[in-house]
């Protein structure tokens, strides 16, 4: 944000169209709400009217007569208390209703955000750190709707403005334009306001989120802050940031300060005005001193007005800013598009064709360069490759997390991008390399969504190995598994995930260096379940395996050798082994170690 | 010498972290002050500030008021010197009470953001002094809010309420002294009138901090459930489960809205009844009032004046029950924070009365430990291992078996239920935490970086590395080509979790990192799973070299590693079942080593 906050000439006309969204959508519980601070503006000017009523009606003639009738006194206490309840009604249906307003708009908006979260792409998740989704999502939105808790107190009370302007008009011309000089000061006031704080609103928001990010990265990786036993540096860091946020809002506070007061001091120096052009007319005859107290009085009940309508105007700067922030997530692009194909969810193996797929994750550096191979339905392809070669990335293209730059992937012929939503997953699914699991229950966890029930979970389970723990578990299926799984080891969690993929039968089966913590014999029985290779049957799961295990890799059909994201060479293993140095020395790396070479 | 304990199997209760919720709203604050110093610089001249403004503020009115009555409106044609002489009074009074105001309200913004931030750093650095087990007993998006959003909210109260609030007390006995001065029959009349009010504002207070509590509570469950996906986004993608996970945010979000409305409702509810009982004790006194004029004692005017004095008490009770209402909200969030500080902290580090391990290789000692997870069954079950000096160990058992458990024992990540891990002989609950942590350096199975540079992710490990030192210490472990390959070197950034390099890279920056370190025991759990065989096999013969004099322990799947070792140690169950030279456990035929083996022989083969 460049100093000054150059961007933004009117604060104020932005923040009133907040506003005006938020009436706009919410347009009823605005009304009770409204209704509700009219109610109550109205029964305290009846509450004044009462009391004259019960002075002109009960006090004097009591003290005139020596005596009173019960009725009476029956009736001044009925007025005065269903008063105070009307009264009592109109502060609830004020409060509740705008109560009730700013929260679904808080709820509007996160849902809006976090729907906007599941849609944008894997790219546009990597610029944005968790921590200020976080405070995009909470803060943000906050901030964005706070002013619509005072609003129909605000609106409320123009009909009152109103009525009292438009008597001091009536009243006396002259004195009302002197005491109505008041507005533009108020405006001018509201104008400096704006134009000061909104670039320190900026940053506070902007803080906000930096602190939120921090918080939550370091709690991310508290393990390895322990391990290292770097928690000083770490509040180190959070400390320099917070004490900047302190600081900006502590300028800006003090911006505020300085406001509310100058709020308060205008309509009074307004009387003040009043009261001495006031005695000077009167001095030349040309008002009356009865004219000069009402026009007085009046703008003694505008006061209020203008203060509630002032705080409102004060909160809509950091409104601005968050609306704002909250609309950069809202109007982010790039979502992906999706066509109308589908597949078969369930039966043979998928055809998998790759061809000169290209792909970058920053303009200008491929990681995959021309990268094509096929996979015939109920074959098995192992991907083998050096650490970084692109393999996980090849698999996020597989399950179109990404799309190519250029080339296509397709899947039965059909390109990954003509499919509808849900479709590829119907029929392919990928274990990645890093387990996640969601804090939910094991059967939630594998199930994920998908109609099964307990004999499949148990049946994947059974064959990713994880059954067995599972039973173990205090509740079985129903265990909670907390925050990412955090309840079990690597490898319980990896065959977690792995059951996840098997529940779903899928056509095609994407193994991320999936079975690292799986032993190989376990391996070896996970995908001959998958394969059927008996000769008349129609083809099993085909399987495309990210792998170092010669193994896992001597069960493959043909083997894509990946290097530095090109496709160096493919063929049957015993081929590749033989022919191209570069396999031979990752998948035989274990073979030739000096100590195994001394056992021999 | 094992010590075992009558019934180790079960673990001491999960100490999760403390919600705080049942601390009573006087001491929250109390004690909130008491961790937040700064809240109360300054506070007398800030009263004062405050006295002076509130002052003015009724003085202003009356003075108006006086000069319609007496300058303009006099009974002997208008004052015009009374008048003006009024209205620059009056100025000066609006002017005095801008300035205490303005000067009142940055004073006690200064106070409330400068303790909240102090309040904030320390609640930042007990998360992370919290044992391992009571941070996972809660979500990270709980963690988070209760250092933002919690404290967000006691800043605010702290700003608009805290000294209204005294003001409005003070007004209000004010009132009552007046009014007592006038009639004390009257007085007590609009007592009893507000003593409804009275009693029942501790009702609504319980009722509104219960509702505040579930408010906040809700809070850290709904950033929870928004983080959730965003960490997961790629599952959340791949498995095509949108629309599951939205309708999980969603019910966070809507019970959120829920709770924080039905407060809402509390409040607009207990706001009201002031007004209630405002029309009750003014009904009250003009009653009162005429049957006591009639009795023949008081006046009509007297009634009058009386029925102006309640408006001035009832204007301070709303006020304040107003205040009183919004500050249950804040005091909810303060009280989760306090609730965080109360939680008790690491494993407790004995200070500097601890002692320090020495400058070389350690030998380790595990002494009958018995370890539970909170609430769970015991995963370690009276292990017992020494490991001398200078070894080279690796430990290999099943998945589920307790080998990571083993490694946070020897780190102290955790403290083992019964039974000692020793260092040197020291137990290391008596060993000082920054020379343990010097000394002893874990890589986990879970790497994580931060989102920084590959370089600045290094240094974690020594933060007094420079850039050359950074890059000498990769090329001894034999990554100085990956670096060199690496789009901007060692300046290339890794994005968050560190998830804009591959896995395998992760791991490698954690190893530089641990390797920077330079500890005396290096403990690696997995710490190459996911690095290619040629580029692991060559690490490891670096890491042999550099470690050579030191104590290493290594966990793996890939059994490359314990054939090198110089002992392997196999845990099953909980237990160790084995433990000597690789060759040694291979030739016991039928153990699980011998087991585990032959099915890593066996993969190296290509099957048929
Ligand atoms: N989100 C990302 N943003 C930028 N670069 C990335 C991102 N993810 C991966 N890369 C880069 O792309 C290259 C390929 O990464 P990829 O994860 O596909 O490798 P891999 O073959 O799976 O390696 P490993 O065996 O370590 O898992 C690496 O150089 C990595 O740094
Ligand atoms: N935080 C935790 N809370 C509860 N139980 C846990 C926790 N962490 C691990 N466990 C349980 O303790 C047991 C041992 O786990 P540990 O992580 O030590 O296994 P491991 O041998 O390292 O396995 P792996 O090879 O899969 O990494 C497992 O049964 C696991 O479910
Ligand atoms: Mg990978
Ligand atoms: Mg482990």
């Amino acid at each position: 944000m460049g100093p000054g906050g150059t961007a933004r000439p009117s604060a104020t006309r932005a923040g009133l169209r907040v506003l005006g969204v938020a009436i706009r959508r919410e347009p009823w519980v605005f009304t009770l709400a409204t209704l509700g601070s009219v109610l109550f503006g109205a029964l305290t000017v009846a509450d004044a009217w009462v009391l004259g009523w019960a002075t002109d009606h009960v006090v004097l003639p009591a003290f005139r007569d020596g005596e009173i009738g019960a009725g009476v006194l029956v009736a001044v206490v009925a007025l005065f208390v269903g008063v105070a309840i009307l009264r009592a009604v109109g502060i609830v249906a004020r409060r509740l209703g705008a109560g009730i307003m700013q929260y679904r708009m808080e709820a509007h908006d996160r849902r809006a955000v976090t729907r906007q979260y599941l849609a944008l792409p894997m790219s546009w998740h990597h610029r944005h750190p968790t921590g200020v989704l976080l405070s995009n999502a909470n803060a943000d939105v906050q901030a964005a709707w706070g002013p619509v808790a005072p609003l129909p107190m605000a609106v409320g009370t123009v009909a009152m403005m109103v009525i009292a302007v438009v008597q001091m008009v009536v009243t006396d011309l002259v004195l009302a334009l002197v005491g109505l000089l008041v507005f533009p000061a108020v405006i001018v006031v509201n104008l400096w306001f704006q134009r000061v704080t909104s670039p320190l609103m900026t940053r506070v928001q902007e803080l906000r989120g930096v602190v939120s990010e921090i918080a939550h990265e370091s709690f991310d990786g508290a393990l390895v802050v322990k391990t290292l036993g770097r928690e000083s540096e770490e509040t180190e860091r959070f400390r320099q940031r917070s004490e900047e946020l302190r600081d900006v809002a502590i300028r800006a506070g003090r911006l505020r300060a300085a406001f509310d007061p100058i709020l308060n001091a205008l309509p009074n120096i307004g009387v003040l005005l009043v009261l001495v052009v006031g005695v000077a007319r009167v001095l030349d005859g040309s008002s009356d001193p009865g004219a000069v107290v009402t026009v007085a009085y009046l703008l003694t009940v505008v006061a209020f007005p203008i203060r509630s309508i002032g705080w409102l105007l004060g909160d809509l700067p950091r409104s601005v800013v968050g609306y704002d922030r909250v609309r950069s997530v809202l109007h982010a692009e790039g979502g992906l598009e999706f066509g109308d194909d589908r597949l078969a969810g369930h039966g043979p193996g998928a055809r998998l064709e790759v061809e000169n797929v290209r792909f970058g994750y920053a303009a200008g550096a491929p990681v995959l360069r021309d990268v094509s191979f096929a996979v015939e339905p109920g074959r098995t392809v192992a991907v083998v490759g050096p650490t970084a070669a692109g393999k996980s990335t090849l698999t996020s293209l597989l399950t179109r997390l990404v799309d190519p730059e250029a080339g296509a992937l397709r899947v039965d012929g059909t390109d990954l991008r003509d499919l509808a939503y849900g479709a590829l997953a119907d029929a392919v699914a990928v274990v990645p390399q890093t387990a996640f699991l969601f804090d939910d229950t094991v059967r939630g966890n594998v199930a994920l969504g998908l109609d099964v029930d307990d004999a499949e979970v148990w049946a994947a389970l059974e064959t990713a190995q994880a059954a067995d723990f599972v039973r173990r578990l205090p509740a079985g299926l129903d265990t909670e598994l907390g925050e990412r799984g955090t309840t079990l080891s690597g490898g319980q969690r990896q065959r977690l995930s792995l059951a996840r993929a098997l529940v779903r039968r899928p056509r095609l089966l994407v193994l991320d260096d999936a079975t690292s913590a799986v032993d190989p014999e376990v391996e070896a029985r996970i995908l001959a379940a998958l394969r059927r290779d008996e000769p008349g049957t129609e083809p099993g799961t085909t399987l495309v395996v990210v792998a170092y295990r010669k193994a896992t890799i001597g069960l493959a059909d043909e083997v894509v050798f990946l290097d530095e994201g090109r496709v160096v060479d493919q063929g049957p293993h015993d081929e590749l082994l033989a022919r191209n140095a570069a396999y031979a020395q990752i998948v035989t790396a274990y073979d030739h170690d000096p100590a195994e070479e001394a056992l021999r | 010498m094992s010590t075992t304990t009558p019934d180790p199997g079960r673990a001491r209760a999960a100490t999760a972290v403390v919600s705080g919720e049942e601390i009573g709203a006087i001491e929250t604050i109390r004690r909130g002050v008491r961790h937040s110093p700064e809240l109360a610089h300054g506070i007398r001249v800030t009263l004062l500030l405050a006295a002076l403004s509130t002052a003015g503020q009724v003085v202003v009115p009356v003075a108006v008021q006086q000069t319609l009555d007496r300058g303009i409106n006099a009974p002997g044609g208008t004052d015009v010197r009374f008048t003006v002489v009024m209205a620059l009074l009056a100025t000066l009074a609006v002017l005095v009470t801008g300035l205490a105001s303005y000067l009142m309200t940055y004073r006690l913004f200064r106070a409330a953001e400068t303790g909240l931030s102090s309040l904030r750093v320390k609640a930042f650095r007990h998360v992370h002094d919290l044992p391992l087990g009571t941070q996972d007993t809660e979500r990270r998006g709980s963690l988070v809010s209760r250092v933002t959003s919690d404290i967000d909210q006691v800043s605010q109260f702290i700003v608009f309420g805290g000294v209204l609030l005294v003001v409005s007390v003070g007004q209000v006995l004010v009132a009552t002294v007046v009014m007592a001065i006038y009639s004390w029959e009257l007085t007590l009349v609009v007592w009893v009138c507000f003593a409804p009010l009275f009693l029942s504002l501790r009702y609504f207070q319980r009722r509104l901090s219960e509702a505040y509590g579930v408010v906040r509570r809700q809070v850290g469950l709904m950033l929870s459930a928004i983080a959730e996906p965003v960490v997961g986004a790629a599952v959340v993608r791949s498995y095509a489960v949108e629309g599951r996970t939205q309708a999980r945010i969603d019910t966070a979000i809507d019970t959120y809205r829920g709770a924080a409305v039905r407060a809402q409702g509390f409040t607009a509810v207990s706001f009201s009844l002031g007004g209630i009982s405002a029309g009750l004790a003014n009904a009250g006194v003009i009653v009162i009032g005429v049957l006591l004029g009639i009795a023949g004692r008081m006046t009509a005017g007297e009634i009058l004046a009386f029925a102006f004095l309640v408006t001035l008490f009832v204007g301070p009770v709303q006020m304040g029950t107003q205040i009183l209402t919004d500050a249950q909200n804040a005091i909810a969030g303060w009280r989760r924070v306090i609730g965080l500080l109360d939680t008790p902290a690491e494993l407790v580090d004995p200070g500097p009365s601890g002692s320090d391990l020495p400058d070389r290789a350690v030998d380790v000692e595990l002494d009958g430990v018995w370890f539970a997870y909170p609430g769970g069954d015991a995963v370690l079950r009276d292990v017992s291992l020494r490991i001398a000096a200078g070894r080279r160990v690796a430990v290999v058992g099943e998945t589920g078996s307790g080998k990571s458990t083993i490694a946070k024992l020897l780190t102290r990540l955790v403290d083992p239920t019964s039974g000692a891990v020793r260092l040197d002989g020291v137990d290391l609950r008596e060993v000082r935490g920054a020379s343990l942590r010097r000394r002893v350096v874990l890589v986990p199975q879970e790497g994580f970086l931060f989102d920084d540079t590959v370089l600045a992710n290094a240094r974690y490990g020594d933060l007094g590395a420079d850039e050359s030192r950074v890059l000498a210490a990769a090329a001894e472990i034999g990554l100085d080509d990956w670096i060199a390959g690496l789009p901007d070197g060692v300046h290339t950034q890794v994005g968050q979790r560190g998830e804009s390099l591959s896995a395998g890279e992760r791991q490698l920056v954690a190893l530089l990192r641990a390797h920077l370190a330079d500890p005396d025991l290096l403990v690696l759990d997995e710490a190459t799973s996911a690095v290619d065989p040629a580029l692991e096999m060559r690490i490891n013969r670096a890491l042999e070299r550099l470690m050579a004099g030191r104590t290493a322990i290594t966990i793996a799947h890939r059994l490359s590693t314990a054939e090198k070792a110089d002992e392997v140690v196999v845990v099953d169950a909980g237990r160790i079942v084995q433990h000597g030279p690789h060759a040694e456990l291979v030739a016991a035929e039928g153990s699980a080593y011998a087991r585990l083996h032959a099915s890593w022989v066996a993969q190296r083969a290509v099957a048929s």
